[in-house]
């Protein structure tokens, strides 16, 4: 730092002017980023865990066009099981680290900040905790599923390309194995899959971490557990029921019944599994989503509030 | 129009007064000095000023409640709290890009132009700086903000005496005009004395002492004096008395110099005289009655 008088040179022509109207989106973009910046692992444990999968399944590929010929003998539906398994893993390999991800992100995501002080920093910034709020929710609820569905669809046609190259190599239909493979309706399931159930759905798990996360002073983890468990026990010990229990598992899991039909069957064409209708009158998902408002809205309030630790 | 008004602002902590009805006006164009002990209130009154924290009474700053209205208040306001609140995973680059892009005042070229002179890597990452250096950082971010009011609490704690003397000259050379206004909070009050204009002590919650450095300057002065004469002077109501090398050494409020002058060497006194003549009587008035 020097201190000579002509320290600075002639302001620009922005700098003189009157300042610039930013949009209303634009300090809610920047936000995005800067988590993207923080949180790399947002991005490198999926395509971390893509590469190893890819890898795995490259090295299986010698093996493919003998197994393509013992499922000669099976009917149509057992083929089309077994050449979609490797794809239907990685696609649910994926989606946990999503749910890893994301959690690990969201129980960090308000206590980091008054951890190493830097929450005064943020706040000497003109950006509301609102705003800062939403740009924390839109890595779960928005940057995650996306990046899940890309990192997976570009991983499946990969896996794709190379088995049928592999295939093609020993004078097998690659047609085939294209039509029992599937792989647009795949895709087009998979986003839909993401979009219904691992976004929205499982929207107030995340929530719920974020806002213990502003509240916890440390420990944030087991806060957030600790009061499941607790109202799983009483429950049980008080009226020997387990409605509690039933419905967080029906919102992690079997709430995808609400989305589609037939779990666990895959129909000749899997798009026919899907009943947006009846997802979008389920009041799992409606329900879900107002417990998601109220947690992030107080997340807003406690952040408001929070000194650093 | 006041850059900062409060009446009657309070804040406590469960039963640990921090602010104990606090009224205050700073005019805009001054460079305030907020003086304290530790736990005198001074942070949280920054905190209070910048919508940090939520107080009781009124507050105004530059037109805003700052607890309602923080985020639109910062347009208008910048703050360095101390050495350590960048995030430290961050880049350089990317705390500039950060700035530019949620700050509607924010220059880039500015800020670009006071890092050019430095030595701070424009890749490297928070962490990897010295505190010299993130200090630098931050001064250069909050430099190149057109705002009106700059806050800084205890700004160049840790730093050793070029990096504060450099930090200050910075702040006076590069940043201030009449038409911003500085407060700040430092324990090392010698060292911007004659960046101030203004001077207030806060001391348990309460302001002790306010006044503009011209009536400080032109109200105190000190007289060391010799035992001699160390009776006629304490006729004169001196504020404090202390002893140094068998010498004593009064501080006067409004004296007159010829007649001080007449009893010893007589030299204007610094802040921290003033300071611990009138705290430290306080806190030693208290200690005895106890």
């Amino acid at each position: 730092m020097t201190t000579q008088s002509n320290a600075f040179p002639e302001s620009t022509v922005a700098a003189q002017a009157a300042p610039a109207i930013l949009s209303a989106t634009r300090p809610w973009c920047w936000s995005v980023r800067r988590e993207l910046w923080e949180n790399r692992s947002i991005y490198i444990a999926p395509l971390a865990v893509a590469a190893v999968y890819l890898s795995g399944f490259l090295l299986s590929l010698t093996r493919l066009p003998q197994r393509v010929r013992d499922l000669a003998w099976l009917d149509e539906m057992h083929q089309r099981h077994a050449i979609e398994q490797p794809y239907h893993m990685a696609a649910g390999l994926l989606m946990f680290v999503w749910m890893a991800v994301g959690a690990f992100y969201s129980i960090d995501a308000f206590q980091g900040e008054r951890r190493d002080r830097s929450i005064l920093f943020w706040k000497s910034m003109p950006v509301s905790d609102a705003t800062t709020v939403l740009s924390k929710a839109a890595i779960p609820f928005g940057v995650l599923p996306l990046l899940t569905f890309a990192v997976t669809f570009i991983l499946q046609w990969t896996m794709f390309l190379f088995g049928a190259g592999a295939l093609a190599g020993s004078g097998l239909s690659v047609t085939t194995y294209w039509i029992r493979l599937s792989l647009v309706p795949m895709s087009l399931l998979l986003l839909y899959h993401l979009v219904t159930v691992h976004t929205f759905l499982h929207a107030p798990f995340y929530a719920w971490l974020m806002l213990v996360s502003a509240w916890a002073r440390r420990m944030a983890f087991l806060w957030a557990v600790l009061p499941v468990l607790a109202l799983l026990a009483l429950e049980k010990l008080l009226f020997n029921t387990s409605y509690f229990g039933s419905m967080l598992m029906y919102q992690l899991s079997g709430g995808g019944t609400e989305a589609m039909t037939m779990p666990g069957a895959m129909p000749m064409d899997p798009m026919t599994r899907v009943t947006p209708g009846h997802f979008l009158t389920s009041p799992a998902l409606w329900i879900g989503l107002i417990v998601t408002a109220a947690f992030l809205a107080a997340a807003v309030r406690l952040r408001r509030y929070r000194d650093p630790m | 129009m006041p850059c900062i008004e409060a009446h009657a602002l309070r804040k406590a902590f469960g039963t640990t007064v921090a602010l104990d009805s606090i009224d205050l006006c700073v005019e805009e164009g001054c460079i305030l000095g907020l003086i304290g002990p530790n736990g005198a209130g001074k942070t949280t009154a920054l905190h209070a000023i910048l919508g940090l924290t939520p107080y009781g009474g009124e507050l105004r700053v530059l037109g805003r409640d700052p607890w309602r209205e923080r985020d639109r208040l910062m347009r208008d306001a910048s703050f360095i709290a101390d050495v350590a609140v960048l995030p430290r995973w961050m880049r350089v680059s990317q705390a500039l890009d950060y700035v530019a892009g949620v700050h509607p005042r924010f220059d880039r070229a500015k800020a670009e132009a006071f890092l050019a002179k430095t030595t701070i890597p424009r890749a490297g990452k928070i962490r990897e700086l010295s505190k010299g250096m993130v200090t630098q950082l931050h001064l250069a971010l909050v430099m190149a903000i057109d705002a009106r009011l700059l806050v800084l609490d205890e700004p160049t704690l840790g730093l050793d005496i070029l990096y504060r003397k450099q930090f200050y000259d910075a702040l006076l050379n590069d940043y201030f005009d009449r038409s911003r206004t500085i407060v700040v909070t430092t324990h090392q009050i010698d060292e911007i004395e004659d960046v101030l204009t203004d001077l207030m002590f806060l001391d348990r919650g309460r302001i002790v002492f306010r006044c503009s450095m011209e009536e400080f300057e032109s109200r105190y002065l000190e007289v060391t004096v010799t035992p001699d004469h160390l009776a006629a002077a304490r006729a004169l109501k001196p504020l404090h008395e202390r002893s140094r090398l068998g010498r004593s050494i009064l501080l006067f409020d409004r004296a007159d110099r010829p007649r001080l002058a007449a009893l010893g060497e007589v030299r204007k006194p610094s802040i921290a005289d003033l300071f611990v003549a009138l705290i430290g009587n306080q806190n030693g008035a208290q200690g005895a009655s106890r």
